[in-house]
């Protein structure tokens, strides 16, 4: 089976750059999805605040995807449901099982890599104690809660404070758990604002920062956890044990993108966002090779997923309408101070863009700041000013092609504290 | 009335099942856990050792070589998951490297084939990640990695297949000696028996205390474990061993046969064999001393960790020799490392020693001692797309991570031992074996187990008896 484009998950990332591809005149375009549904991981997020930036409106999980499948609906995009991709190959053959098809290979011009993420376990952070059932990601507990309808605890301690851990301490409080504590390693908290306002202050739930489980007890079903103080080496401080008497333990402590299949086909891949090295248009180190969304760096908005999985799609768009010609200077765009990444790694300086949005993370919380741009030869090529920058929020700057004309060189992005 | 009465399903009693399973004899098999495969065989190295290491003239030494000769065939009749890979013993100073030829000497003498003395170079030439200071290495290119679990679920559910009786959650709370028979009271009920295998592990002298007469003392010792991620998985191709201790073989690296690394054990002794709890003290130890031999191991990529218990004794051998309070009592007993690697020899022993005990071994018509298992991933493309259009079941991937889809997973749970948790399917089937560690399939698996099992979620288990998962229906009620 043939088609110009292939997309890998039809998760919001996914649905947006099938939608944007079909706008920019791709007409032969396949979805491959694993689930049963379009939507991925927004069918489980039934809450609300999606859609602010995008939509201008509040909606649940299910009505920001329901708007992009929709759309798709009037498009002549196919999607296959309930299929898993075992293998991308270097030459873009992806190699799909589904129940309804059996086993295929799909020949695409482009591919577009929308696969998501995955949560960190216990194991990834060897959380101390024994092995009882009790334990899980929060991402898998909300799904038990809001697909499958079961609780999965009455008494709960949260390990970590990203966003998926907060929410699901509203959940399980609203579903009538006593959510004992939310414990977070880092002297900050690893989720929205908004998200700690919303769903720990307002249900009086306790945030302990610098702290961490040092054991977890219990033979069949988790009992009870004792939870310490970290010093600034996060390694926990003797003497400061405080013991929970619980029954589940809820783990938020971070989302690894899932990269086995990009691997598998050779992209180039940043040690940094865990993610592929991609260009401005969203392209990877494989010539018609895109990714967005989750897979390429952890968002915390969709809303900015769906704006970049549309710049990926278009591009594959023009991929699969040819005629691109070899870029003759290629931008690295480096980490400086208090840089974590950046998304895109590199910019072809001589390709068509009005303007770039590179997407980064800072390392650690700052307060009244400038991110300022340099490019080789120390040259600040552009500044932007901030009240508050926090590890938890992606921060977003746009560079407009004038100023990268200018630019000798690579270009360092940086923050100074004032 | 059963003829033999095997007490305990690790691996060892399982090997026992499986060997017995072809005499016309009525064999029980009493296990106290939901499952097989619940202690020691579930947690350990995962290691089939060449057997220099123990002394020679032990039974261990003569148990080992004799198992590692079996265990390819077998696993290969049981369709289990084997890699004859090799093994390396470092040396880091010339004390050592003398330690190495003493291992060297005694291995010839045990029988172990091939092994060869490697200097430093040689030994970096075939394992690059290997320290600088290495300075020399025991080859023995027997050494092999296998699943210990799938072994013993594979005899067990062979065993049950050529007619043995398996009963789950029937720990032994008693035994009477009634002259010509044994009765064994138990938590399913009483069940007369005319010879009883002692196979049960870590709780062994306990079953021994129960003829009246304590013959040695339980040392249950504890060792940790980090299993890292696949991208791991070719960190080193071979076991890699630091020179043994009076405390163990000591940290090993060595790739697994599901394509991970496994890092680990230390030695600790416990109070009680079950407790296999982990500790930050123990993993830290763990992973300084792995760092010696392998510096570049990155235990970030870790995927799990946990910790089995070794069934050590007070008697330095295995324990294998009639109860002395009661006849028709076999010790299978003390069966720490190497312990798997020597299971099939060990049941070979065991059963001639039950013949010598009165035992009559008839074989029996019509026993079939293989089995077959479908692994999707492991097969070709043609036979992968040949598989799904037989059956579409096998075209549904629930396990992204493994690549297990819901053909192989219906098969686990309508085989011979039909498990009753996740975990049971993971031991089986190997969803939930990777690096996601169940979070995507987790539900998927615990859904099917429910339809299959004509049971509620609610009632679906992680892995042992009181392992629930789920606690209640949430305010708005189950989906449909």
């Amino acid at each position: 089976m043939k088609y110009d484009l292939v997309i890998i998950g039809g998760g919001p990332a996914g649905l947006s750059a099938a939608n944007a591809a079909w706008e920019d005149g791709c007409r032969s375009i396949c979805i491959v999805e694993r689930d049963r549904e379009l939507g991925g991981i927004l069918n489980q997020c039934i809450h609300n605040g999606f859609g602010l930036h995008y939509f201008k409106e509040e909606l649940t999980g299910p009505e920001y995807a329901g708007r992009f499948i929709e759309k798709l609906k009037g498009t002549g995009v196919d999607v296959r449901l309930d299929a898993m991709v075992l293998d991308i190959t270097a030459d873009k053959q992806v190699h799909i099982v589904s129940t309804a098809g059996g086993y295929e290979v799909l020949e695409a011009k482009a591919v577009v890599l929308a696969m998501g993420c995955r949560e960190r376990t216990r194991g990834a952070i060897a959380i101390p104690g024994t092995r009882p059932a009790g334990i899980f990601t929060a991402g898998a507990a909300q799904r038990y809660l809001n697909i499958e309808g079961y609780m999965v605890g009455r008494r709960v301690v949260i390990l970590g404070s990203g966003d998926i851990g907060l929410i699901m301490a509203r959940r399980m409080t609203l579903e009538g758990a006593k959510v004992l504590a939310c414990v977070e390693v880092m002297p900050y908290s690893g989720g929205l604002t908004r998200n700690i306002v919303q769903c720990l202050n307002d249900f009086d739930i306790p945030l302990y920062l610098s702290h961490t489980i040092t054991d977890i007890q219990g033979k069949d079903r988790v009992e009870r956890v004792v939870v310490s103080e970290v010093g600034p080496d996060r390694r926990p401080i003797p003497g400061t044990e405080m013991t929970f008497d619980c029954d589940t333990v809820l783990l938020s402590v971070g989302l690894i993108p899932e990269n086995e299949l990009s691997r598998s086909a050779g992209v180039e891949m940043d040690a940094r966002t865990n993610g592929p090295k991609v260009f401005e248009n969203m392209e990877t180190s494989i010539p018609g090779v895109f990714a967005c969304g989750n897979v390429l760096h952890v968002h915390d908005l969709v809303d900015f997923v769906t704006a970049e999985a549309a710049r990926a799609g278009k591009a594959a768009a023009a991929c699969c309408a040819g005629g691109r010609k070899a870029p003759e200077r290629v931008i690295e765009v480096k980490n400086g101070n208090l840089v974590g990444y950046t998304v895109p790694q590199r910019i072809r300086a001589d390709t068509d863009f009005k303007a770039v949005d590179v997407f980064f993370r800072v390392r650690a919380i700052c307060g009244a700041s400038r991110i300022v741009v340099t490019d080789s030869t120390g040259t600040q090529i552009a500044a932007f000013k901030r009240e508050r920058m926090a590890p938890g929020e992606m921060e977003n700057i746009k560079l407009p092609r004038v100023l990268l004309e200018k630019a000798q060189g690579d270009l360092t992005v940086s923050v100074e504290e004032d | 009335m059963y003829d033999v009465t095997i007490v305990g399903c690790g691996v060892v009693g399982a090997s026992l099942a499986y060997t017995l399973s072809r005499y016309d004899l009525r064999v029980l098999v009493l296990e106290r856990e939901n499952d097989v495969a619940m202690g020691t065989t579930k947690a350990n190295s995962a290691i089939v050792h060449a057997g220099y290491d123990p002394a020679h003239g032990t039974l261990m030494a003569r148990l080992n070589i004799r198992g590692s000769e079996m265990m390819e065939g077998l696993c290969r009749d049981l369709s289990v998951k084997y890699k004859r890979v090799g093994s390396f013993v470092l040396a880091f100073d010339e004390e050592q490297k003398a330690h190495l030829e003493q291992l060297y000497r005694n291995g010839v003498e045990n029988g172990v084939p091939g092994m060869e003395l490697l200097d430093g170079a040689r030994a970096r030439e075939l394992e690059p990640a290997l320290a600088d200071n290495v300075c020399g290495a025991l080859y023995a290119p027997s050494a092999a990695i296998i699943d210990p679990w799938g072994l013993c679920i594979a005899e067990a559910e062979t065993a049950v297949r050529n007619g043995v009786t398996l009963k789950l959650r029937s720990g032994v709370t008693g035994v009477e000696d009634r002259g010509d028979s044994l009765l064994l009271h138990t938590a399913s009920g009483d069940y007369e028996t005319r010879y009883v295998l002692n196979c049960a592990g870590g709780w062994s002298h306990e079953i021994c205390a129960m003829t009246g007469q304590q013959e040695w003392e339980a040392y249950p010792s504890r060792g940790e474990y980090y299993l890292l991620d696949k991208s791991s998985g070719n960190l080193v191709s071979r076991v890699i061993f630091q020179c043994p201790t009076a405390a163990g073989k000591g940290v090993l690296l060595s790739p697994t046969v599901h394509g991970n690394l496994i890092v680990g054990p230390n030695a600790h002794h416990v109070a009680d064999p079950s407790d296999k709890k982990t500790t930050l003290a123990g993993l830290d130890e763990v992973a300084a001393v792995s760092r010696k031999s392998v510096p570049g191991v990155d235990l970030r990529q870790s995927i799990r960790n946990f910790s089995g218990v070794r069934a050590e004794t007070s008697e330095p051998d295995f324990i294998i020799r009639p109860a002395k309070a009661m006849p028709r009592m076999l010790h299978v007993a003390g069966i720490k490392s190497p312990g798997l690697s020597s299971a099939p020899a060990i049941a070979e022993y065991a059963v001639k020693l039950l013949a010598e005990m009165g035992v009559k071994l008839t074989e029996k018509a019509g026993w079939d001692g293989k089995r077959r298992q479908v692994r999707f991933k492991e097969l070709p493309e043609t036979e992968k797309a040949a598989l799904v259009a037989r059956d579409p079941r096998y075209g549904r991937v629930i396990c992204r991570c493994e690549t297990i889809t819901e053909g192989e997973i219906l098969d686990a749970i309508h085989s011979p031992i039909p498990p009753c948790s996740v975990d049971g399917i993971k031991r089986r089937a190997g969803a939930g074996m990777g690096r996601c560690q169940g979070g995507f399939c987790g539900p998927r698996v615990l859904d099917i187990l429910a339809r299959e099992l004509k049971c509620t979620p609610l009632d679906v288990l992680q892995d042992g008896d009181g392992t629930f998962i789920l606690t209640a229906e949430t305010k708005g009620g189950a989906k449909a």
